[in-house]
């Protein structure tokens, strides 16, 4: 046990995720010997990211005014809404630069052994958005386990009677893989959404 | 049954048939999995690098799996070093919300009715496979399946609710009221207040479910089946002492 603020800041730095009592120790020690200047900015930034970042009023991503740059940007397709679990899917579909429509983020998939349900989540708000008009096509881009599958399924059955293109993202072999050493879940998945090539 | 048994390979290796029935989220890329074993009971494993696309074995330690899993002892929890599957059931429990709600209730009972780790249990390993199995092939409407797999999964722990003879005295004969606290239907003489008086339908109902009558469970309406659900759960939730949290989300029609 160290003394004072030395302990504090390994106790609350052991509580961020990922973060065992001996990472805890070290980033507490390199904090001690860093440059003043250094350690104040990281310390107004904490601070910054929780007074400024707020959610977007419309789809719930991360953003730092009432609207995020997506749903700011006039160019984007209206009519195609993306249902993401997290934040961080938004950037990852992002980066593959294939996606021009707006998202909505659900913050996390229904799992009932968690305590989670749909009311824990933003569906509600979904729908309102969907009953608004403009939305032709809905994309669920949940994630590929069984409580991701579970919720699109449940998105599915209760969107269906708007008589919107639902649609879900393919699963099946990685980049770059290997077909041999694909499990069998995963090849099973590539087989039933295979496509026609068209030569 | 300790760590040091005899029963574990020279490098602490050992190979189980096993049911997925829950996933913790673990580091970086890595999860805490929850299995019911067919002979080493319930363990706690962790599996390296599961939730990287890369994993080899990811996706066949997805929730509700049927696998044959080959671990090793670790100090605190045993690691998983091979994973095939048996049977994926939940590539079918997920298309089928109401399946998928059941599913998890199935898992979180059969989770909570182990309290030891290596405890062998293997009735409920057989039976958590067969509700798992009835639901993905579609058998049965899934909260039927649910509730014949909680009575005959309480009936494995000793927890049997009476539904013939007076659960107090023991008399035979058709009794009218349902008491949790006194283990199921009570006669007229043992009754305790608040007893709840269900519809004979639904005693017979439970019983159906119980023994595994399934056409006479098939055939009865949605009134008495909920009437029967809400015993059930009231008297498994009597004996786990403390509520289940997955069993609020059911999808009933």
């Amino acid at each position: 046990m160290y003394e004072g603020a030395v302990q504090d800041l390994i106790d609350e730095l052991g509580l961020l995720p990922g973060i065992g009592p001996k990472s805890a120790q070290r980033i507490a020690f390199h904090v001690l010997g860093a440059d003043s200047a250094d350690v104040t900015r990281l310390a107004q930034t904490l601070q910054r990211v929780k007074e400024q970042v707020r959610f977007c009023r419309i789809c719930f991503n991360v953003a730092s005014e009432e609207l995020c740059r997506v749903c700011r940007d006039a160019r984007r397709n209206e009519s195609v809404i993306c249902v993401v679990e997290e934040p961080k899917d938004v950037i990852a579909i992002e980066k593959t630069r294939e996606f021009r429509g707006k998202y909505h983020v659900l913050g996390g998939a229904i799992n009932p052994l968690d305590g989670v349900g749909p009311d824990n989540l933003r569906i509600r708000e979904l729908m309102q958005r969907l009953a608004e008009g403009t939305v032709t096509e809905l994309i669920i881009a949940t994630d590929p386990n069984t409580e991701g599958e579970a919720t699109a399924t449940y998105l599915a059955l209760l969107v269906k009677p708007m008589g919107l293109t639902v649609s879900r993202l393919a699963s099946g072999l990685p980049v770059g893989g290997d077909l041999e050493f694909a499990d069998e879940v995963t090849l099973g998945r590539a087989f039933e959404g295979r496509r026609t090539l068209d030569v | 049954m300790g760590k040091g048994a005899g029963q574990y390979g020279a490098r602490g290796l050992y190979r189980d048939h096993a049911i997925v029935l829950r996933l913790h989220k673990l580091g970086e890329a890595d999860r805490i999995i929850t299995v019911l074993t067919k002979r080493h009971g319930k363990i706690r494993a962790v599996a390296k690098g599961v939730r990287k696309t890369s994993s080899r074995f990811g996706a066949r330690l997805e929730p509700f799996s049927h696998i044959d899993v080959q671990l090793y002892l670790g100090r605190s929890l045993d690691v998983v070093s091979q994973v095939e599957t048996l049977t994926h059931f939940g590539k079918n429990i997920m298309s089928d919300y109401a399946g998928y709600t059941a599913a998890s209730v199935i898992a979180e009972t059969a989770e909570r009715l182990v309290d030891e780790e290596r405890e062998p249990a293997l009735r409920l390993y057989l039976l958590t496979v067969g509700a798992l199995r009835s639901i993905a092939a579609g058998e049965h409407d899934p909260p039927l399946i649910l509730d014949a797999y909680l009575l005959r999964a309480m009936a494995t722990a000793g927890w049997e609710p009476a539904l013939q003879a007076c659960a107090v005295c023991g008399r035979d004969g058709a009794h009218r009221a349902f008491s949790v606290a006194s283990g199921g239907c009570v006669c007229t003489g043992c009754r305790p207040p608040g007893s709840a008086t269900p519809a004979p339908e639904t005693l017979e109902l439970m019983s159906a479910l119980l023994h595994g009558s399934w056409n006479y469970a098939d055939a009865s309406v949605e009134k008495i089946r909920r009437e029967a659900s809400g015993l059930i759960a009231a008297h498994l939730q009597w004996h786990l002492e403390r509520g289940l949290r997955s069993l609020p989300f059911v999808e009933r029609p």
